[in-house]
């Protein structure tokens, strides 16, 4: 299978992305890894006419510690988030999560900025940026903004991004609360049916493949703030979701596979 | 007349549909050590490329939707699945293919066996990792770039490291033996 055409561009900065995006509009789209994009174009279910690739701004490929939060440039791999000795100190969940997306050879051209702005409900970095209470640093013509993670996706494979704006770094608060990912899947390489991550010792809950978006499991976190054990609040881990149905599963499964996952992701992580 | 008429407006209408025909772009890529330059349109896939316009064809096409890996390559010493990468993104990048191998492995003194093979090449050889060996070239890729990373891996680790890569024939424990002794004997 072979994309429609499209017309290739190159930015070497993330100014000259933006000012690329100004060019050519809603006709445009940015190249990360491509791994998420290249399968869409292939299948006809996205033709650009456009492709600016940025996975080429090494500027954008980062990661450190600083003020109390790690730094992630937005065209960093995968692979290195994966085996990055920073990430394991500071935000070991993320790492843990890194290492879970497809398989090696993904990992070696995925973004984290790349996966974030496709904004897949079924995919597990952006759920894990999600329950970390991580932000987003887009830049666009009129300068740079950070957006909580909490108010970045608007819906499948939407976000706030605005057409002519570049995500450049992601910034996760550092912290050594327990945490736990439960990825539920029954072949190598799939996406979640349901997945589950705790950060913080169950401060954030983010579950994956439970509805449009990445969504927070608000009332288990509130629940366990009010004091309720990690059992009883997972049992209201599916409140306020509402889970797709497809060929793996259907919501009754998805809501009921949630609490599961939600009650054992909790006691990995050390919460009672 | 009515014929060449007919032509030049097929061809009219052509560029017209796909006002994107003429665009190429001049893509170089050092491919197992040669510098190679072609001129391409932007959506060509990397494996396209390789098997096409650098004729080498051991580099094998699966499913095509970057699951099965028989086309993996390595791109800048690392595995990609080369039916998910345009060619324009690998350009000046440095590409090896299962062709290659042996001899980067002769370049660095690390070719063994009566072959003078790579040492996945020789191990998969030595194990019978391969049935009908359509998945082999992506296979031998990928755990090459995965012992690179992880030198002295589990069984486990193997398994999961070749997780990318499908062996229809579902030989994967000639596979996995032939991993473990390249590691162990590399």
């Amino acid at each position: 299978m072979i994309p429609a055409a499209f017309d290739y561009k190159v930015a070497e900065s993330a100014e000259q992305a933006i000012s690329l995006l100004g060019e050519y509009g809603d006709e445009a789209k940015l190249l990360a890894g491509g791994h998420s994009l290249i399968p869409m174009m292939k299948f006809r279910l996205a033709a650009p006419a456009v492709l600016i690739d940025v996975a080429r701004i090494s500027d954008l490929s980062y990661i450190r510690e600083a003020d109390g939060h790690l730094a992630i440039g937005a065209m960093t791999k995968h692979f290195e988030v994966e085996t990055s000795d920073i990430v394991a100190q500071h935000a070991p969940m993320l790492g843990h999560v890194a290492a879970l997306v497809g398989d090696p050879s993904v990992r070696h051209c995925g973004t984290l900025g790349g996966t974030l702005a496709h904004s897949d409900p079924a995919s597990d970095l952006p759920a894990a940026v999600l329950a970390l209470g991580g932000t987003i640093v887009a830049h666009g013509p009129g300068g740079a903004r950070e957006i909580a993670a909490n108010e970045f996706f608007t819906g499948y494979f939407e976000s706030v991004l605005a057409d002519d704006e570049i995500i450049t770094e992601v910034r996760i608060p550092t912290g050594t609360g327990g945490w736990n990912y439960q990825k539920f899947n029954r072949r190598a390489q799939d996406w979640a049916i349901v997945g589950v991550g705790v950060a913080d010792g169950g401060k954030g809950i983010s579950l994956v493949n439970m509805g449009s978006t990445p969504v927070r499991a608000t009332a288990a976190e509130e629940a366990l703030a009010s004091g309720a054990s990690a059992a009883d609040a997972a049992a209201l881990a599916a409140q306020g979701t509402t889970p797709p149905e497809d060929n793996n599963a259907d919501a009754a499964y998805r809501t009921h596979l949630v609490t599961v996952l939600t009650r054992r992701a909790l006691e990995a992580a050390g919460v009672a | 007349m009515i014929i060449i008429g007919l032509y030049s407006l097929a061809s009219g209408l052509t560029a017209y549909i796909n006002p994107m025909e003429e665009s190429f772009v001049d893509v170089s890529m050092n491919v197992n050590g040669q510098s190679q330059s072609h001129d391409v349109e932007p959506r060509t896939l990397l494996v396209h490329h390789i098997r096409e316009n650098v004729g080498l064809t051991g580099t094998n096409i699966g499913c095509d939707t970057s699951s099965c890996g028989a086309c993996t390559v390595h791109l800048d010493g690392q595995s990609v699945k080369s039916c998910t990468v345009l060619a324009v993104q690998a350009s000046d990048t440095n590409i090896t293919t299962i062709e290659g191998l042996a001899a980067a492995a002769q370049a660095d003194g690390s070719a063994t066996g009566d072959q003078n093979w790579h040492p996945m090449q020789e191990a998969f050889q030595q194990c019978h990792a391969l049935q009908c060996g359509y998945c082999t070239p992506g296979m031998v890729m990928a755990a090459t770039s995965f012992l690179k990373e992880n030198p002295n891996p589990t069984e486990d680790e193997v398994r999961e490291g070749l997780e990318g890569n499908l062996c229809r024939c579902t030989g994967y424990h000639n596979i996995v033996k032939a991993v473990l002794s390249a590691a162990g004997g590399a």
